[in-house]
């Protein structure tokens, strides 16, 4: 909330209307939990009348053993293609404020 | 686009008509990280590897801090944060060693962050000091997402624990640069704790971290753990960066710029 009040503030918008978060299955944040907790958050703030939209987003791997990509399980993150475990995460872990819709 | 009677204005954009989208691209944790940064140059200037603790409660973080305290021997000169809920106790135990410690009491946070972090290292001189424990809260949950400022996560899980923990808390094993199985003892009693299963779990995270199994009742088996430790402030004095793996960007850009000096 400190930072949509910040940037509210930074854009002259004397309201939130929109708040757009991406969180990855690897980010440590449960969605909905999130959504419950924004409703509690958000009053007596520049966004009390926010609509929040989280982005879920996939887990996704890139292999550094066989150069394979693709879709992966949070405590599985194997290759699909060679099984190997030498992977990094391209997509999954974000926790990210993505946009904000103001008005101004 | 007509301007008079707004027929350009259409359900789906009329939230826009007073306003605009900013897009933002900031990680949530933004704030946070940045103090852990002010943290992190302050441990910089005094050449000290600050070690974040974590474990469910009652795995053995403190009792692995007393050992390892008796097993240095001055080697490494220590000071530890401690995190709970309430209570001095685990700062007295380690104050009793003569180590200097420092308890944070969250009252109800659930994990230490870098705000706490911060406002504790006033009260402790680092000049001298080698390696600053910092033994968070005990939970398998939340203190893996907070970045203190510090360069390494240790997780330990006790054998008692069960062998695939890993799988259960992924973001906290996935988090961490090394695992210790600790109560290792008690192997001799049980035969449903598997070291070789846990370490399995720990690479379908696709984490290389070490996995060190050890007993604080059986001093022997402390000496990967030691030399982990001697080796880590070695690499950290050589220049080796080291951050620990916290609430990576997956790719995305980090547009933010300071517009302030950092005093």
């Amino acid at each position: 909330m400190r930072q949509v009040e910040r940037i509210a503030a930074e854009n002259d918008a004397h309201a939130v209307s929109r708040v757009v978060l991406k969180v990855g299955p690897l980010s440590g944040v449960e969605p909905d939990l999130l959504k419950h907790a924004f409703t509690i958050a958000r009053a007596g703030t520049v966004a009390h009348d926010a609509r929040l939209e989280v982005q879920e987003g996939a887990l996704r791997v890139l292999c550094r053993r066989c150069g394979a990509g693709g879709e992966a399980v949070v405590n599985r993150l194997l290759c699909p293609n060679c099984g190997g475990w030498q992977v990094d995460v391209t997509e999954g872990e974000e926790l990210l404020l993505l946009s904000l819709d103001l008005e101004t | 686009m007509c301007d008079t009677c707004g027929c350009n204005i259409t359900p789906g954009n009329a939230h826009l008509a007073d306003g605009k989208t900013v897009e933002v691209l900031e990680n949530l944790l933004h704030e946070n990280d940045h103090v852990a940064a002010h943290n992190r140059e302050h441990f910089a200037r005094h050449g000290v590897l600050a070690v974040n603790l974590m474990s469910s409660p009652g795995s053995g973080k403190t009792s692995l801090l007393e050992a390892t305290i008796e097993a240095l021997g001055g080697e490494l000169k220590m000071a530890v944060v401690e995190g709970d809920l309430e209570t001095e106790n685990d700062a007295e135990r380690i104050r009793a060693r003569g180590v200097p410690a420092v308890q944070i009491t969250t009252g109800q946070a659930c994990h230490l962050d870098a705000h706490m972090v911060h406002d504790a290292l006033h009260d402790m001189d680092l000049d001298g000091i080698d390696v600053l424990f910092i033994e968070n809260v005990g939970n398998l949950v939340c203190p893996a997402s907070f970045d203190l400022g510090h360069h390494a996560n240790v997780t330990l899980l006790s054998v008692t624990e069960g062998d695939d923990k890993p799988a259960k808390y992924p973001v906290m094993f996935r988090a961490a640069d090394l695992v210790v199985l600790s109560k290792s003892d008690f192997l001799d009693m049980i035969d449903d704790f598997d070291p070789a299963k846990a370490e399995r779990h720990v690479r379908e995270l696709a984490n290389e971290a070490p996995v060190f199994s050890l007993s604080v009742r059986r001093p022997e088996t402390l000496a990967p753990w030691l030399e982990w430790l001697h080796g880590s402030v070695k690499s950290l004095r050589a220049g080796e960066s080291a951050t620990p793996k916290v609430q990576p960007e997956g790719g995305l850009a980090h547009a933010h710029a300071h517009g302030h000096t950092h005093g």
